[in-house]
């Protein structure tokens, strides 16, 4: 068991460590989530009520569509220097890695869009009660996110067109994610309460979490037995 | 030694239930194997393939059959509807086709676990071959669902649960269409879809009982629920026929592009083999 734990914690601290190392492609992540929000007034006018009532949703798919843009990097690299046949050999199963670097990546990705969300919900005019059921909200589903998106990016490990083929593949899994985030947002602006879109987002995230590590570690198996 | 058949194939297990010795050949009760043991023998590829061939007449001989009787039933038979009129016939092509883009995604789900568990060769091509027929099914289910929409609920289009699942599953069909054959080699697009199927497969329940789940415009279940069908059985009869018909006229094409799947891998192999030359 404890080996298990040592491989997932170092799995985690080097992804970190290289990711980290380039801070200039997080920015970017996180400068794309900022541009495509603020694309919005300029498409449908400044108008604040107009603004609020479509706050949550832009802020929602802007991250998802920015979370999909940095999935490429969460096994390609290890993928072409043969680090990930060296993981694959480990005697910790696949799935315990997958999911340290699908934490590593939610922990350099989903954590600085959440933590910009605010700004941008400013910007958008977000009605007051909806800040505190954003952040939560997305708190709970940027990880399924992260984990989802470690499907994909097993799956499409070599293929032609790589990066738009990831968007297409997991953006349909991640719709419920979606549609409860914004849920959560627009019930608590209603005064309807977040909390039972909330808890479903953690079902998500609960069901998510033993299972999407396990269904990429089959695909990655998949794309080292083959390669 | 058990002998291997002309084309390199084992003998596969036959009996289920064979007795079982110890070491020193004294019997020690029964050895049951499970039933799971005997998809192996489906596993050879010319054996299926006799077996796809064996059922090809009949369901073409079923959807050339089902097919024309089902259109007779739906467009002349039946009833108008008291509330919908004439326009309620679109019904017959567009909830036989919902039913087919369900089960056909089931299927794929199915020969998607098979292939997975059991690496079966033949049932990863079966769900390649059967997800552009789901794909079509699924835009016709839209596509007539729009244009009874129209006069019935004077709208094209409405974000309404049932609806919005299924555009969800078109679009799952197309995102495995297209990571199938994003790969040069065709074996890994089979098995990277084969996971994808079954990773989306959990839409499948929630398009069945969205319906119930949600309040919306589209019609609640009124086929199968509890207390039986709540439609007259004069319309129920040209929509089982139709379903039959789609199943049918599914079963061919699928054994069609299985068959010509085989084929081109079978091609292929020769190609790359004469290349190596």
């Amino acid at each position: 068991m404890s080996a298990v734990v040592v491989s997932f914690w170092a799995v985690l601290a080097r992804d970190l460590r290289l990711g980290l190392r380039h801070a200039s492609d997080l920015a970017m992540v996180v400068t794309f989530f900022v541009l495509a929000a603020v694309l919005f007034p300029f498409g449908v006018g400044p108008e604040a009520a107009l603004l609020a009532r479509i706050a949550a949703g832009v802020v929602w798919v802007t991250a998802l569509l920015a979370a999909m843009l940095s999935l490429d990097r969460l096994f390609h690299a290890d993928y072409e220097d043969g680090s990930l046949d060296q993981l694959a050999l480990s005697p910790a199963p696949l799935a315990v890695l997958v999911l340290a670097k699908a934490a590593a990546h939610w922990l350099t990705t989903g954590l600085p869009l959440i933590a910009v969300a605010p700004a941008l919900g400013l910007m958008l005019h977000l009605d007051a009660a909806g800040f505190a059921p954003l952040v939560l909200a997305m708190l709970v589903g940027t990880p399924c996110l992260s984990l989802f998106g470690a499907i994909g990016a097993a799956l499409t490990l070599g293929a032609r067109r790589g990066g738009a083929l990831v968007a297409l593949l997991v953006l349909p899994l991640v719709l419920p994610v979606l549609i409860f985030g914004v849920a959560a947002v627009e019930a608590a602006v209603t005064g309807l309460g977040a909390r039972p879109h909330l808890l479903i987002l953690g079902a998500l995230l609960a069901a998510a979490l033993p299972l999407a590590p396990l269904a990429a570690a089959v695909a990655l198996r998949q794309a080292l037995e083959s390669a | 030694m058990p002998q291997r058949d002309r084309a390199g194939w084992l003998p596969a297990p036959t009996r289920a239930i064979m007795p079982a010795a110890d070491p020193a050949g004294r019997p020690t009760g029964l050895h049951i194997r499970p039933i799971t043991m005997d998809m192996h023998r489906f596993a050879n590829p010319a054996r299926f393939l006799r077996i796809l061939t064996a059922i090809l007449p009949w369901s073409a001989g079923a959807s050339l059959v089902l097919l024309p009787l089902g259109f007779y039933f739906a467009l002349i038979a039946s009833p108008p509807d008291y509330q919908q009129g004439e326009t309620v016939r679109i019904m017959y092509v567009h909830v036989p086709a919902a039913w087919l883009a369900m089960m056909i995604y089931t299927v794929m789900a199915a020969a998607s676990a098979i292939a997975l568990v059991w690496r079966h060769p033949v049932a990863e091509l079966t769900a390649k071959a059967a997800a552009p027929i789901g794909a079509t099914f699924t835009a016709v289910c839209l596509v007539t669902g729009s244009l009874w929409g129209e006069p019935m609920w004077g709208t094209w289009w409405v974000w309404d649960a049932r609806l919005t699942s299924v555009l969800v599953l078109l679009f799952l069909y197309l995102g495995y269409i297209a990571l199938v054959n994003a790969f040069d080699d065709p074996t890994r697009g089979a098995r990277a879809g084969a996971v994808l199927a079954l990773v989306g497969f959990v839409n499948v329940p929630i398009i069945k009982f969205s319906v119930d789940w949600w309040n919306t415009l589209h019609q609640p279940a009124s086929i199968v629920r509890m207390g039986g069908p709540a439609i007259d059985p004069r319309m129920l009869v040209p929509l089982f026929t139709m379903a039959g018909g789609f199943t049918a006229f599914f079963v061919t094409v699928l054994i069609v592009r299985v068959r010509a799947e085989l084929a081109w891998r079978r091609l292929r192999v020769l190609r790359l083999a004469e290349a190596a030359d």
